[in-house]
């Protein structure tokens, strides 16, 4: 990393950034949003009787035991245990949905469940108890390496990810590349960037003073450089999160995280 | 539904100074948002916390609309018998949200 654009505003990164991009899995020093956040963030998420992020986990635990449907069967009914069912589940997804054809996220897992084996009416994306039922699942995997399928049915949907992260956008025509490959451990106003890892979701951000998933982050980037922001649950958000999974495997899961 | 995160000692030797630490979910919409169409979105806060200690109070607080979601609290206490510690927090709402954990003082 070199200090070539340092401290400049958003809107004066455009025409100074370079724009380089590293292939996925190469990164050297590959690091979580979490080693660049302050100390006092780094404790809050370490504690689980501060992080706030718990409670969304609490909020699943109770969804997973509570009956719903027309088919009256809790998710505990079928799956039993949530630390044995869906312990490691969330470090391979997305993962390849044989109905749809396409990759498919763990809250989209979720739905299907809900849709098909519940026979409940569908919980809308960033609805507080989907969030709550994925952090419930994603929990179980905390501390375990993300280690995204060998699938070769993903390879398209993952290289199209790729495609999209290292497309400029926007207005201030930046990709994800250029902040996050090129960029990490720089400044970008008050906030350091990191390297763009999505380890943590759902996860608890100071600034929404709420529970988020990971599309609510990215969209939040697309924003950032005044681009028009993927819809919740499109298939591009589905392949760039394939990527980035792909891009952060070996990392360790650690839902719920907390960022700035 | 209350959900709270208590973190007390279940055990204490009699005069050891303890840390209690208390957080509640609780959105503290400060009523200075808008919300979609430039409606606001009313005030709704936890305006008060009390702590108690086989009943006498021990810590209290009035929280107001900068503190953040979430409203988090840790104190000091001097232990001094074994029972019940309680939290209450009420809020606009006219609501009050309960927790209580136990303690052993020895
Ligand atoms: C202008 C620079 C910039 C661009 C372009 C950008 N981001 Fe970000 N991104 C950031 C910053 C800064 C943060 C951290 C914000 C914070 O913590 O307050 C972040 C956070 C993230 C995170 C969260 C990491 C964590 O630890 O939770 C992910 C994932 C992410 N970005 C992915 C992307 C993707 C995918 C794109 C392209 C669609 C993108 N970003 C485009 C600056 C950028
Ligand atoms: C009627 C039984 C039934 C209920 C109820 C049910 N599931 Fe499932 N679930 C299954 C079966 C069977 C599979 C695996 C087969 C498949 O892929 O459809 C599965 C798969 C999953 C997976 C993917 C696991 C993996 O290894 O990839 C997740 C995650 C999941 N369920 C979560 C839930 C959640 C959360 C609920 C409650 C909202 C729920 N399920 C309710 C039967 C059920």
């Amino acid at each position: 990393m070199t200090g070539r654009a340092p401290r400049l505003l958003a809107g004066l990164l455009a025409a100074c950034l370079a724009g380089s991009s590293a292939p996925a899995g190469d990164m050297l020093d590959k690091r979580s949003g979490a080693d660049f956040m302050s100390p006092e963030n780094r404790a809050m998420q370490a504690d689980d009787m501060s992080n706030p992020g718990m409670f969304a986990v609490l909020d699943g635990e109770e969804l997973w035991n509570r009956p719903e449907g027309a088919n009256g069967r809790s998710c505990a009914g079928c799956h039993g245990e949530a630390a044995t069912s869906m312990r490691g589940v969330a470090t391979r997804y997305p993962a390849f949905d044989e109905r749809s054809g396409r990759p498919i996220d763990l809250a989209g897992r979720i739905g299907e469940c809900r849709r098909t084996r519940q026979e409940a009416s569908p919980l809308p994306h960033e609805s507080p108890e989907l969030i709550a039922l994925t952090a419930y699942v994603a929990h179980q995997s905390r501390g375990m390496p993300i280690s995204p399928p060998q699938d070769e049915r993903l390879a398209q949907f993952r290289e199209n990810g790729r495609r999209l992260y290292e497309r400029r956008i926007g207005q201030l025509d930046l990709s994800c590349a250029s902040c996050h490959d090129a960029r990490w451990g720089e400044r970008l106003g008050g906030s350091v960037m990191p390297q763009g890892h999505p380890t943590a979701y759902p996860l608890y951000r100071l600034e929404w003073q709420a529970v988020g998933s990971l599309q609510r982050r990215l969209r939040n980037c697309m924003i950032g450089v005044r681009a028009e922001a993927f819809a919740f649950g499109a298939p591009e958000l589905i392949e760039l999160e394939l990527y980035l999974m792909e891009r952060a495997a070996g990392l360790t899961v650690e839902t719920p995280g907390v960022r700035p | 539904m209350t959900r709270a995160l208590i973190n007390a000692p279940k055990t204490a030797r009699r005069g050891e100074i303890i840390e209690i630490r208390a957080m509640l979910a609780h959105p503290m919409e400060t009523g200075f948002r808008t919300g979609t169409m430039g409606k606001a979105i009313p005030r709704d806060i936890i305006n008060r916390f009390v702590c108690t200690w086989n009943g006498e109070e021990i810590f209290s607080a009035d929280l107001f609309p900068a503190i953040a979601a979430n409203p988090y609290l840790a104190f000091t206490a001097v232990a001094t018998d074994s029972g019940t510690i309680a939290f209450a927090w009420t809020g606009d709402d006219g609501e009050t949200r309960t927790a209580e954990t136990e303690i052993t003082v020895t």
